[in-house]
């Protein structure tokens, strides 16, 4: 449900003008390019600043023990000296601020010695396969199924795609994903006895792959169709259209050559959001599978109070979310002629 | 050719209705002939009843307690020794707990809009009305946020401070009033525009009245379709919370935490998972159904 009525704007943040002087297209790209990602870096050094203030708002201290034996003071002060704690709090962020230019994001509380960079980078892989394979889901199979309800309107096909995509974007994915698991783990395993069945546990690169990546891309799989839906019945009705049919051109032709490509200009758009909700999705699914990726580290750190193991994955999250809307939006203007550079 | 004037008024069919309907009863015809948005009002309207009922029903013993555990009887299937959709790892009852969930998936839904309303609602008519630096902030604030996901935001959030009832409503409901402002905003701004501010502008109306008396009453159609939808929202961030082990802390039942503690042992019990599940879905669904049908009822362009 990150994706909401509210948030579609979010793929197209800074506004793209149409305006009747073409100007050299190349080099005003570069420009703009230039701009999204000059801005970028106030965009992330918000996210950081913000992260950084909530964290050291916080009562207490990460070393506080829930229940069991706390730490003596004497040991308390030693790690705060080991990982900079004593020092005043615009010292550290300054110096965090340093060090993330220099691509060093300290070294992680919870895992004596780990830097922050090796625990991304282990957890990266999983992550990237899951959001890779899930968006190679998404775009085709959303796409599709939108286009198919658009030209069947008001038939079955469009009512049973229609009421899966309002049946997917309702569900919170974990609650699919842990539905999936007792239809297809448990009850299937049972009835089988144990000869045929979809893995939850032990997370290899394989059939382990199948049930997170489908509970990953439910949702945008849903919002793809619904909207592709809605900009293909805009298309249909328009007189170009009418004039393909008119001519005589085969239905395989008028789709693809008409429909389609006018139809999917909007769509473009929600790539931005659908990214964003891979991301957050990604904690979600993660943990729903015990799947050792950034997701699941995340969670970890947030309730183990490893401050730079959440600045790092926040941080590295908005980069992600902040690129991908960059591509989206440089996407627009090469798929829509229409579409000036301010 | 010329027509006579007779003529064209006995082609004409003039329909007058008998008595004119205002906005809001047009409005609530619309929506009743909405069976999915009906269904799903019934289905909310059974949820609160619950919600309400629920401590009356322990009270009078038909119901047992959320809490109490029947350590003899864990992980009951459903219909074993009188748990009708059996019992949790620690032998607490099902249904009771799933009922007493309602209360808290409920409340994060309602209270969570009560809270973004009045401030959604103040910076977005500044924002939209008198433009200038409140707007300008307003919306480079909004482009820094949306940087941020919100799950990812309210996790930091409910983990720096002690996970309860206020840092969580506080989280939600901070992740979701700009989306509100910024629907606000950019209704003001359209609104402002038309000839009939103008006029009431030209007559000597004064800016707050303005505010209170036009600009308020016009959006006010998007601002309901968007406080409903942010129900089912919140009760999902709050569900997912819950899920991932930093929400309202037990033994208050809520509806992610029995996923989360069915989950653990779904070889055992795979029901213990199901049923919470699908209450969480089921809500879901009939809010957004709900949302769904104000929204064709209250946009006067849908009109069939």
């Amino acid at each position: 449900m990150a994706i909401s009525e509210g948030r579609s704007g979010r793929g197209a943040l800074l506004p793209l003008r149409i305006s009747q002087l073409a100007g050299s297209r190349g080099g005003s790209l570069a420009i703009f390019v230039g701009k999204r990602i000059l801005w970028m870096v106030p965009i992330v050094f918000f996210v950081i600043l913000i992260t950084f203030v909530l964290m050291h708002l916080a009562p207490g201290s990460p070393w506080d023990r829930t229940g069991g034996r706390q730490l003596s003071q004497a040991v308390m002060n030693n790690l705060n000296i080991k990982y900079g704690l004593d020092k005043p709090e615009t010292e550290q962020f300054k110096l965090y601020v340093w060090n993330v230019i220099h691509f060093d994001f300290g070294l992680s509380y919870q895992y004596e010695g780990k830097s922050v960079v090796t625990l991304i980078g282990g957890g990266w892989p999983y992550t990237a396969t899951i959001g890779f394979l899930a968006f190679l889901l998404i775009v085709p199979v959303g796409i599709s199924l939108g286009v198919v309800a658009a030209l069947r309107q008001n038939t079955r096909v469009d009512y049973i795609t229609m009421g899966f995509a309002t049946f997917a974007a309702s569900f919170p994915n974990f609650v699919i994903g842990a539905l999936m698991v007792v239809v297809f783990s448990v009850v299937l395993y049972k009835a089988t006895d144990g000869n045929f069945f979809l893995p939850s546990a032990d997370f290899g690169l394989d059939s382990h792959l199948i049930m997170p990546v489908i509970t990953l891309s439910l949702l945008p799989i849903a919002y793809t169709a619904r909207l592709t839906r809605a900009s293909t019945l805009d298309t249909i009705r328009q007189d170009f259209v009418r004039t393909a049919w008119a001519k005589g051109l085969p239905e395989r032709l008028v789709v693809i050559r008409h429909i389609l490509k006018n139809s999917l200009i909007p769509v473009v758009t929600t790539l931005g959001p659908t990214f964003a909700f891979l991301v957050t999705g990604s904690v979600i699914v993660e943990t729903v599978f015990n799947i050792p990726g950034i997701g699941r580290a995340f969670v970890v750190a947030v309730s183990s109070r490893d401050y730079p193991m959440i600045l790092g994955t926040t941080v590295l999250f908005s980069v992600i979310i902040a690129v991908a809307n960059l591509v989206v939006d440089v996407a627009y203007v090469f798929i829509d002629p229409r579409v000036r550079l301010t | 050719m010329a027509v006579p004037a007779v003529a064209v008024e006995q082609l004409v069919e003039w329909e007058v209705a008998e008595t004119q309907i205002g906005l809001w009863t047009d409005a609530w015809q619309r929506f009743r002939r909405n069976r999915l948005a009906v269904a799903g009002a019934a289905l909310v309207l059974i949820l609160v009843l619950i919600a309400f009922l629920c401590p009356l029903l322990v009270q009078l013993g038909i119901l047992q307690n959320p809490v109490k555990q029947n350590v003899q009887y864990i992980e009951a299937a459903p219909g074993q020794a009188g748990f009708l959709l059996g019992s949790d790892e620690l032998g607490r009852d099902t249904l009771s707990r799933l009922l007493f969930g309602s209360r808290i998936s409920l409340s994060v839904g309602i209270l969570v809009q009560g809270i973004i309303l009045p401030i959604g609602l103040a910076i977005g008519l500044a924002a939209g009305y008198f433009g200038g630096r409140i707007d300008n902030l307003l919306m480079r604030f909004t482009d820094i946020w949306y940087a941020f996901p919100d799950l990812l935001f309210v996790l930091v959030v409910v983990s720096v401070f002690k996970p309860n009832l206020l840092t969580i409503f506080g989280a939600i409901a901070l992740v979701n009033w700009v989306g509100l402002a910024r629907l606000v905003r950019g209704q003001v701004l359209s609104i402002k525009e038309k000839e009939f501010i103008e006029a009431a502008r030209s007559s000597g109306s004064p800016p707050l009245k303005l505010i209170i008396k036009h600009l308020l009453p016009n959006s006010l159609g998007p601002i309901i379709v968007t406080l409903t939808f942010g129900i089912p929202q919140a009760i999902f961030l709050e569900a997912v919370l819950s899920f991932l082990g930093v929400g309202i802390q037990p033994p208050t039942p809520t509806w992610g935490q029995m996923v989360f503690d069915g989950y653990e042992a779904v070889y055992a019990n795979p029901t213990s998972v199901v049923f919470p599940a699908l209450a969480i879905g089921f809500t879901l669904l009939a809010f957004s159904f709900i949302g769904d049908g104000l929204r064709d009822a209250l946009d006067p362009r849908m009109r069939r």
